[in-house]
């Protein structure tokens, strides 16, 4: 399975996907610098968490512009692959794969931790190697991680089942009390609703290295290998 | 007034009464009279605005360490490690494998205090470069912060400012901030400490130098723009700050991190084409002093032509040009018939880079403007050749320390298995635990580190309040773009099994009441604080923080604490490879009197890691182990454990007096290397050093970290008539090398053998750990209570003190 991590001048943890993928996972992997346009050899496009141009503006509203956005939208058309992690979430929800925005932390500090999230649904290839309802930990690292979409939008979300992971306490309540940044319905990641695009402000790839002592993350990765072994085609 | 000699002055040249300058104009550049009259001997000449200008920044302390240089001179710079000592833009250590590392530390005090959050970033900015000047990809940040009283609203103010400073632009740039230190003293109330150290891996074969090598050889400035912003810095941070250093406000840079980040990958890639002989980055004092640096390192001339500046401000004179401070830009010496290679790697990357200018063979610094000479100084007159000050010592202590000294243990109120009476009211010694817990300076740091990204490159092994230091593995971060479809199985992370841990450390309230001894303790605790996460010590970079050197008090604690600095370092084999001076850090308050800070040598100490399998935090780790202090045994410990200087002693009885714990080598070396090797057998599962609130809050951090409590006995009886120390002294005494250790119950025997052979009597049993959730109790030997503290009260008070601080309007 082929990936490739987009390099905006700003990405920060372009490397670190890399690592996972490429090192751990033994993937064929590739970088994507931002003003490419041909991404036809690839099966997943990921796009790293940073501040792609320095996101002065707002969070990814510049790089959405880029030619390896462009690209990345037939590439999502096709059914095949996108993950957001982070800045990539802003960034997808800023071109339009994904809906809602994410706003200023709730406290206005940025935040470094790792979070409780509680997977809400295993039956796509993103989430199929943990368990329904599992409450698993992420390390978080956001200032603008604050998911919001007006109600009609929510709702939609809601009810298509979009939403992949959710802020908890460690025992898996989703109160306020277990979200760290005053996303709306505690959402940390969702898809888009044929399910190929996925976005999520917690970092999967800082907890994928059994030497920095967490793996949780790492199954995320696994699930998309899996769907590739068995085929498993994502169609709307 | 100065107790200073000029050494300079040879010749004297009293200045002419046409002198092209006011002396307010030359005191307004930093300069005194009589070193006015030395530059005029030097150009045989007056020098023109800008050239005074030069020579202002140039002859700064900042820039020249003109009062500190020869107290400089006794640390030890060299070992079998050392690959680069100090003289370049930071050191560098050889960390085995190959594999080279570079750090530095460096002060932003003065920013900071002006407008803490772009001083905070800049500092932070400033530091980065220096590291990935050498070729190197930095990996870890640090800090160490020093405030005001945190009840005090413009604390409250410099604190979030500084704090979300470091975190904008080390976030944004995508190096972690992994560790450091803060501490809160009304001492640093007008005069906040910033200072950031770095850390890097090399990636270029060779160590880019920034000596200029080739006549005929371009010269580049690369990366952002010139404009009148931070103009005169290196002058500002090297006088002290007063209400009006508020208009000083233009001298404060404004960082971006994102040029910077764009900056560390064109520059490591422009280095590995090899067509880059030198480079330096601008830092203080901007183009002249990485001109100047450059050809007076080199023993050649640099001629630059400020026309081809890229600019963004319209109408500048020569004067800003030379003395801007605008951030994110580099100096670089090319091989003649490269250029445009290296330009084109730049410009792909969004950033300036032109050739300025050129290598000459006469070590001049010339510098062209509209076609004519602008400037012509002799480099090593501005870099080199600069002014020393001898300052005499004080024959003896000054009072304040002697009156210090002279404090007892004798004078406080009698201490009994129950407690002690303050203010009339006895205070039990659970209740001082706590009050103890809730001090800002020893209270958790999550509020502050949880705004920094510890974890961004994937190599933070221990995370932020987890230990004594902190923990990153040492992995080469080369990835070829594109990748392609190989996959080379012999680069997986797993196969990178070294680690780097470092670490800030200096308690300045010591290095107050004495610092010779004080300077010592900071270097003994840095080692300390590495040797309890399982590393070895290998090298040293320091922050000197001090007021002005030309008051007596000020250069005897100068000197006194670099003399203790350079035994310290000698004595544990960590030479200085570099570092910072920060002089002139007083305030005056209304009536014009200034107000020095506590001297703070800041100590950064960087140790290997051999295996990242075999690492210690703090926590304790499983109900049943048994915990052991390892070092000066309870009760034996004057005069290396002592009450004085404490934070007990402050905190509880307001006194700032006594002598400071005062270090053995011999004992910390022994108990440093039990400890490391301790980690390595696999015996030792937490490993947490006695620092500020001694013993007990030794205790109750490890609690803490592991949720869980523990049962400790002293070793002595309530009815012992002749107790070795107070009760105080045992539960909150300060010193004595002490680390607080807990092991497996199978493997007390072999751990207990070596300890005897090792340590002879220096090593106690203390108890054992309890569930979690159990609380912390200290019996006596005949079972009597002095403390009993439930866990959810300890983590209630140790979790939330600076947040419930910080949540005040």
């Amino acid at each position: 399975m082929k990936f490739g991590v987009i390099v905006f001048p700003g990405s920060n943890c372009d490397r670190d996907v890399a690592m996972v993928v490429q090192d751990i996972l033994q993937q064929p992997t590739r970088m994507v610098w931002h003003e490419e346009s041909d991404i036809s050899d690839l099966d997943v496009v990921i796009i790293p968490g940073g501040f792609s141009y320095g996101d002065y503006l707002r969070c990814g509203a510049i790089a959405r512009f880029s030619p390896a956005l462009q690209a990345t939208l037939q590439h999502a058309e096709q059914g095949k692959f996108v993950l957001g992690i982070c800045n990539g979430f802003q960034v997808l929800t800023e071109t339009g794969l994904l809906p809602g925005a994410l706003m200023r932390n709730r406290d206005l500090h940025f935040v470094c931790d790792r979070v409780p999230l509680r997977v809400e649904r295993n039956d796509l290839p993103w989430t199929q190697n943990y368990e329904q309802g599992q409450v698993i930990t992420l390390p978080i690292a956001h200032g603008e991680g604050n998911y919001y979409a007006d109600p009609a939008t929510l709702e939609a979300l809601e009810r298509d089942r979009q939403v992949l992971f959710r802020y908890c306490t460690p025992s898996g309540e989703t109160t306020a009390a277990g979200n760290p940044n005053g996303s709306l319905n505690n959402i940390a990641g969702i898809c888009n609703q044929r399910g190929n695009v996925m976005g999520m402000m917690p970092h999967p790839e800082r907890a994928s290295d059994p030497m920095l002592g967490c793996t949780d993350g790492l199954h995320l990765f696994k699930g998309l290998l899996l769907a590739n072994e068995s085929r498993q085609l994502v169609h709307s | 007034m100065k107790s200073g000699q000029i050494q300079i002055s040879e010749v004297a040249v009293a200045a002419d009464l046409d002198a092209p300058f006011a002396a307010a104009e030359i005191a307004a550049e930093g300069l005194k009279p009589e070193e006015y009259d030395e530059i005029v001997r030097r150009l045989g000449r007056h020098p023109n605005r800008a050239e005074l200008g030069m020579f202002g920044v140039m002859w700064s302390e900042h820039c020249c360490y003109k009062n500190s240089r020869p107290l400089l001179k006794q640390f030890p710079t060299t070992g079998d490690r050392i690959l680069v000592g100090p003289g370049e833009n930071a050191g560098v250590v050889d960390v085995g494998d190959g594999l080279r590392l570079a750090f530095k530390i460096e002060s932003h005090n003065h920013p900071s205090a002006v407008e803490p959050f772009q001083g905070a970033a800049t500092g932070v900015g400033g530091i980065l470069r220096d590291i990935f000047t050498m070729g190197a990809r930095p990996i870890a940040i640090l800090n160490s912060l020093r405030f005001g009283n945190l009840e005090d609203a413009r604390t409250r103010r410099l604190l979030g400012g500084v704090v979300a400073g470091i975190s904008h632009y080390g976030n944004c740039v995508g190096v972690p901030t992994v560790g450091g230190e803060v501490y809160f003293d009304p001492a640093y109330s007008g005069n906040p400490l910033v200072n950031a150290m770095a850390m890097g891996l090399m990636e270029t074969p060779e160590i880019v130098k920034s000596g200029a090598i080739g006549v005929g050889n371009p010269v580049l400035y690369v990366g952002s723009t010139t404009g009148r912003d931070g103009m005169g810095g290196a002058s500002f941070a090297s006088a002290e700050l007063s209400d009006a250093s508020m208009d000083d406000r233009p001298a404060v840079q404004v960082g971006d991190p994102f040029l910077e980040k764009s900056l560390i990958e064109a520059c490591l890639e422009a280095f590995k084409t090899g067509a880059v002989v030198a480079a330096q980055d601008m830092g203080a004092a901007g183009i002249t002093c990485s001109t100047s640096e450059m050809a007076a390192k080199g023993g050649v001339g640099i001629e630059c032509d400020l026309d081809r500046i890229p600019v963004r401000e319209t109408g500048m004179v020569p004067y800003e040009y030379l003395l801007s401070e605008s951030q994110e830009r580099m100096l670089f010496v090319a091989q003649k018939g490269r250029e445009q290679e290296l330009i084109d790697i730049f410009e792909r990357w969004g950033l300036q880079a032109v050739v300025a200018g050129q290598v000459i063979a006469e070590p001049i610094v010339r510098i062209l403007f509209q076609g004519k000479v602008a400037a012509e100084i002799p480099a090593t007159a501005l870099a080199d050749n600069t002014p020393i000050y001898h300052h005499e010592l004080l024959a003896e202590p000054p009072d304040y320390a002697q009156l210090a000294w002279r404090w007892s243990e004798a004078e406080l109120p009698p201490a009994t298995v129950t407690g002690i009476a303050l203010s009339g009211k006895t205070q039990t010694w659970t209740e001082v635990l706590l009050t103890l817990l809730d001090v800002p300076s020893i209270a958790s740091k999550r509020w502050v580190y949880r705004q920094y990204d510890h974890q961004v490159q994937n190599n933070t092994v221990m995370l932020p309040g987890g230990a004594d230091a902190a923990i990153i593995r040492l992995r080469p971060q080369v990835v070829d773009s594109p990748v392609g479809d190989s996959v080379d199985s012999s680069k997986t992370s797993t196969n990178h099994t070294r680690g780097v841990a470092a670490t800030v450390d200096c308690n300045a309230r010591y290095v107050y009441l004495h610092p010779y001894e004080g300077a010592k303790a900071a270097v003994a605790e840095a080692a300390r604080n590495l040797s309890c996460v399982g590393a070895e010590p290998l090298a040293v970079t320091d922050n000197l923080n001090f007021g002005s050197p030309e008051k007596p008090i000020g250069y005897w604690q100068l000197a006194e604490a670099c003399r203790g600095l350079a035994e310290a370092c000698r004595e544990l084999s960590t030479p200085v490879t570099g570092g910072n001076v920060s002089l002139y850090n007083e305030t005056l308050d209304s009536n014009g009197n200034p107000q020095a800070i506590y001297p703070t040598p800041v100590v950064g100490m960087v140790g290997l890691v051999n295996d990242l399998s075999k690492v210690c935090g703090q926590a304790w780790q499983q109900e049943g182990d048994r915990i052991y202090l390892l070092g000066q045994p309870l009760g034996t410990g004057s005069p290396q454990v002592t009450l004085g200087g404490s934070e007990y002693l402050a905190t509880l009885h307001g006194t700032i007096a006594g002598m400071p714990p005062q270090v053995d080598f011999a004992l910390e070396k022994a108990v440093q290397a039990v400890c490391r090797n301790g980690i390595a057998q696999g015996w030792i599962r937490s490993a947490h050093d006695c620092a500020e609130g001694g013993l007990a809050i030794a205790l109750a951090e490890s609690c803490i970290s592991g949720n869980r409590g523990a049962a400790i006995t002293l070793p002595f009886n309530s009815t012992d008539a002749n107790l070795p120390q107070r009760w105080d002294t045992l539960l909150f005494g300060e010193g004595g090398g002490r680390i607080v250790v807990s092991v497996a119950p199978d493997q007390t025997p072999a751990w207990e053998t070596y300890l005897q052979a090792e340590l002879g009597t220096n090593w106690q049993s203390l108890g054992t750990v309890r569930s979690v959730g159990g609380s912390l109790q200290l019996l006596t030997a005949d079972n009597l209570e002095l403390i009993n503290a439930r866990m959810d009260e300890v983590c209630d008070r140790w979790d939330n003190a600076i947040e419930r601080r910080m949540s005040m309007t």
